[in-house]
């Protein structure tokens, strides 16, 4: 439990650097090691743990100071996909486990935050997850990722605020400090609409509000620091995250690659901390290769300016939309013929 | 704003079709219902009601998805007034034979479990006048190999929308090459991490950005291959 006297992992190495670099990719990783596609890669941590271990010690080994759990797609609605919505305390714990191991005997300091991602279903009233169900399927995950020994959970990809309020109250319930990034990949928003300023507005009044907030995955590395730009325009009490992904996916001699090089992630890494995030890492595509870049670019590089978006797409690439989606509307609003009442 | 009550049975029918532009784009799906039912009684063909009134303001709300003022909320609200009067619409288009664009089998792959995307494109495509049979998520690839033999549509769509399923789709389409009936369908593939580079590299033949852009894509395939198998003179 948190108590005042001992604080979290996460805040007490927050509280000794500037910049904690996270990890990579997951998904992708485990490709490489042979998971089949459509394969669910939290099964992986019961049937191939020495592979998770593998996949664990990579991040570790390139210099991370964080790394998440293989336990994404572990709430009860994803492994359903699997039939295995009756394991999620099996598969979750094992994650935290495997993950602590490799932690604990890393030889310094490494934070483990127990990964979960979307339930991947639509919010009531458009869909029919209701804040409580969704609250539900986090807390079960949430206890066994506890239970395995993570420091803290990590809440990731998630769209629509409801669900990041579902997975607060969920981690409030078990007791557990949280990290928490939403996916901002459709015009600069997230799918469902939700802004930057959206964002820290919502991090504000959660009654459990996560030790950081920020943004993961989306579309390739200009447009995350961009959302990180947005972020820090609102003045942030929190740390801001910032885990992009290595450029955009290829299909490349029957692999999926992402183009971005390691030189490109280790540029995005210095801009990331300069745009003012503390927590940096890649997302998918971003290999252990990357993460060293990263790395030695953070230590090597003094802190700069806050970069400009010119400065951005100067060094990583354009943007894909024209804006970020926080200003006014690139179009004018739709004219009515008459408003109904 | 309060304004004048808008009565749709006091408005004529090039001002009702305006009016059920709006009603689309705000989700109003009572407002669809009951100006579809108006219009079939004052005369109108089942199809002249989905292409003017249904189909053209599901373009509007397309486009405005495309051009990020409208987002996934919205237009699944617009969807949802859609396929009200498509309830209606439907056995009265089978009834009087309207022109048929063309069938479409669609599906999200394996181990994903996320169908927004596939959902907007089955709903655009059946209200431009494609039938469709929609596998829903999680499909293996037996299961799109029987609905080909099944239902022999024109065109696959499939959907991935997480790095650990988009190759799946490259799967599918590996296996309809061994078995030799790969050109006998047009192949589009959708899903937010994808682009045009790995859909050419996977083999499909069009990657489509959103629900707009399917049914452009879709209606200039059926077109072109039509044009093949024609009768030569």
């Amino acid at each position: 439990m948190i108590t005042a006297a001992t604080p979290d992992a996460l805040s007490a190495l927050l509280a000794t650097r500037d910049w904690l670099l996270a990890d990579g990719a997951t998904g992708t990783t485990l490709f490489n090691m042979g998971l089949g596609s459509g394969d669910a890669p939290e099964l992986w941590n019961v049937d191939h743990p020495g592979r998770i271990r593998t996949l664990y010690a990579g991040p570790v080994a390139a210099g991370s100071d964080i790394f998440l759990t293989n336990s994404f797609g572990g709430t009860a609605a994803r492994l359903k996909l699997h039939d295995a919505q009756r394991r999620v305390a099996e598969v979750n714990r094992a994650a935290a486990e495997i993950a602590r191991d490799v932690a604990d005997t890393a030889g310094r300091r490494v934070v483990v935050a127990g990964s979960m991602g979307p339930t991947g279903e639509i919010m009531a009233p458009m869909g029919t997850l209701t804040p409580a169900l969704a609250t539900e399927m986090f807390h079960q995950q949430a206890d066994a990722l506890r239970d395995g020994g993570v420091d803290v959970l990590w809440v990731e990809t998630i769209s629509a605020p409801e669900e990041y309020a579902a997975a607060a109250e969920a981690a409030r319930l078990a007791g557990m400090p949280w990290c928490g990034t939403m996916s901002f990949d459709t015009a600069g928003r997230t799918m469902m609409g939700t802004t930057t300023a959206d964002m820290v507005k919502l991090v504000a009044r959660l009654a459990h509000p996560p030790l950081a907030f920020g943004a993961n995955c989306g579309v390739g590395a200009s447009d995350l620091l961009r959302t990180v730009l947005g972020f820090a325009a609102q003045g942030p009490e929190r740390p801001v995250i910032a885990k992009g992904n290595a450029g955009i996916p290829k299909f490349v001699d029957g692999h999926i690659h992402y183009d971005g090089t390691p030189a490109l992630m280790a540029a995005y890494a210095v801009l990331a901390r300069d745009a003012g995030a503390r927590i940096i890492g890649g997302c998918c595509g971003t290999t252990p290769e990357h993460l060293r870049a990263m790395r030695a670019a953070l230590e090597d590089t003094p802190p700069g300016p806050r970069p400009t978006l010119e400065g951005i797409t100067a060094a990583l690439g354009g943007f894909s939309s024209l804006a970020d989606g926080t200003g006014p509307a690139t179009a004018p609003p739709r004219d009515r013929r008459r408003r109904r009442t | 704003m309060a304004e004048d009550e808008i009565i749709l049975s006091e408005l004529p029918d090039d001002e009702l079709v305006l009016q059920m532009h709006d009603d689309l784009y705000d989700g109003l799906r009572p407002e669809i219902e009951e100006a579809v039912t108006l219009l079939l009684d004052r005369g109108w063909s089942p199809y002249r009601v989905l292409t003017e009134a249904l189909v053209s303001g599901m373009t509007i709300v397309g486009n405005d998805f495309r051009d990020g003022i409208l987002f996934v909320p919205e237009v699944l609200l617009a969807a949802n007034a859609m396929k009200g009067g498509m309830a209606i619409l439907k056995p009265l288009l089978v009834e009087t034979g309207a022109p048929r664009m063309g069938k479409m089998v669609i599906g999200t792959v394996k181990g994903d479990i996320h169908d927004i995307g596939k959902n907007l494109v089955a709903m655009m495509m059946e209200g431009a006048g494609f039938e469709v049979v929609d596998l829903g998520i999680n499909n293996a690839v037996e299961k799109y190999l029987d609905a080909l033999a099944r239902e022999r549509p024109d065109i696959l769509g499939m959907s991935a929308l997480l790095t650990t399923t988009m190759p799946y789709m490259k799967v599918v389409i590996d296996t309809m090459k061994a078995e030799g009936i790969r050109d006998d369908y047009i192949v589009l593939v959708g899903g937010a991490p994808l682009n045009e580079d790995f859909g050419r590299a996977i083999g499909a033949d069009a990657y489509c950005r959103d629900a707009a852009v399917a049914v452009e894509t879709a209606r200039a395939f059926v077109a072109r291959k039509h044009n093949q198998i024609a009768p030569s003179p």
